[in-house]
């Protein structure tokens, strides 16, 4: 069976380490937020400038002046800090978010991520995520390993306006974990149920399997 | 004396000088942390063929929404106008032109601009069509893109709380692009909630210091809120 995509959320959940800063971006990469183990300590970083984003707010902690970066009212947890949008993207950009965490429309074996505009469709803007992918260098990519009629996302090189080039080394889909290297994916784990033989040939990119595939536990 | 005095008392003197074809920087992500009264003032002063420089382009009714209701604005630099009708309206019709920024690059194009720094080289947006036509370099096998700063003949900020001389404050998630904005204008306008005397601030808590604010003026502010999303409880 594919992963829904809370158990793709909880999966991603496992990389967090105690003391990590993580930035979630928008979709299945918030859902992230809700399976984060107790026994560790993680800062979520929002990139209209708050590090230490809490859960969204009672209706009595409702406050205008304090949203993240999908424009939700949202609350800050103790040991939060607020900064202009140039000190947010320093953090970003000089590298010092431990991970971070978005979607994608298709990935290639380059690393090359295209997620921001699907030409004659109306261009909504890249927000952040150029400045993401450029500047982190620990992302997981979370997104549908195909879509509907059963075209791959991860390719050889990438069909749509770039994201970012070749910064990319972790996708994680609904029927897989990859990592990405020397010029091609390279199967890490499945999903619980699916077989090799599925993910290679809904993977239209280079794709390395070792013997042994262990599924995807969540 | 009285020259350190930045206070104005009313809108027209706050948007004294601004003029048709000028360039703006307006603070504010989403609709937090916008300077509402000054975006008013502007709809009233009906200016037009604006370069609008701001992270989005409010919504439909509110905040920079309003220029565009008017037309005022003829190109808008921002990094996502996904929440807006009209903005998409105008642009498939090219009564707008609009240039998509990333986020951390247009912060980081204005904070240049504000310290006298022509151009830097970023990784962000390498390979992708927001490097077309610009000048790449390599440092330490690393492809960079060159930005050029970006410069405004007003910057429009929100803060929460300022003295006379224009020391600020923000609260929350308004700061974002204010504090980088009231940096790049040629002249800063700043619509606060709350005004002090000098002294009463303490200088260990300013954000913007005084320097680089030109005008205040004390606004009374709507605070619309674009997506109110509670704790869902179980």
């Amino acid at each position: 069976m594919a992963l829904t995509r809370e158990q793709m959320a909880k999966r991603v959940a496992q990389e967090l380490h105690d003391g990590d800063y993580v930035n979630l971006g928008i979709g299945i990469p918030t859902l992230v937020a809700n399976y984060i183990p107790a026994d560790i300590d993680v800062m979520l970083q929002s990139e209209n400038g708050l590090l230490g984003m809490g859960e969204f707010p009672t209706e009595a902690e409702v406050d205008a002046d304090l949203i993240n970066a999908g424009k939700q009212t949202v609350t800050a947890v103790d040991g939060a800090a607020f900064f202009s949008s140039a000190d947010s993207f320093a953090m970003i950009r000089g590298g010092h978010v431990d991970l971070t965490v978005l979607g994608a429309f298709e990935v290639d074996v380059e690393g090359s991520i295209a997620s921001w505009m699907i030409p004659g469709k109306l261009v909504k803007g890249m927000g952040g995520a150029m400045d993401l992918v450029a500047g982190a260098h620990n992302i997981i990519v979370t997104m549908m390993h195909a879509d509907k009629a059963g075209n791959s996302k991860l390719l050889p090189q990438c069909q749509l306006p770039l994201t970012g080039y070749r910064c990319i080394q972790r996708v994680l889909t609904d029927l897989a974990l990859l990592k990405i290297e020397d010029g091609a994916f390279h199967l890490l784990e499945r999903a619980p149920g699916v077989s090799v033989e599925e993910i290679q040939q809904k993977t239209a990119g280079k794709l390395i399997c070792p013997r042994h595939v262990p599924e995807i536990k969540v | 004396m009285g020259g350190l005095n930045k206070v104005v008392t009313n809108y027209q003197q706050a948007l004294a000088g601004l003029q048709n074809d000028m360039t703006i920087m307006v603070g504010g992500f989403g609709l937090c942390g916008i300077p509402e009264g000054l975006i008013a003032e502007m709809v009233r002063m009906q200016v037009t063929g604006l370069t609008a420089i701001s992270n989005n382009a409010g919504v439909d009714d509110f905040g920079l929404g309003l220029l565009l209701q008017h037309k005022q604005i003829r190109t808008m630099i921002a990094s996502y106008v996904g929440e807006n009708a009209l903005f998409e309206q105008q642009m498939l019709s090219g009564e707008l032109e609009v240039i998509l920024t990333p986020q951390g690059s247009l912060a980081e194009k204005i904070r240049a601009a504000g310290a006298g720094i022509p151009a830097f080289y970023t990784a962000t947006g390498f390979g992708t069509p927001v490097a077309d036509g610009k000048e790449t370099r390599e440092f330490n096998g690393r492809h960079y893109v060159l930005e050029p700063a970006l410069y405004a003949d007003f910057a429009l900020i929100k803060a929460w709380k300022a003295d006379t001389m224009g020391n600020l404050i923000y609260r929350h998630t308004a700061a974002n692009f204010n504090p980088v904005m009231a940096t790049a204008g040629q002249i800063t306008v700043v619509e606060v909630e709350e005004l002090v005397e000098p002294g009463e601030l303490d200088p260990n808590q300013i954000h913007t210091p005084g320097i680089y604010v030109d005008r205040l003026i004390v606004g009374s502010f709507e605070k619309r809120i674009e997506k109110r999303t509670l704790k869902t409880l179980s």
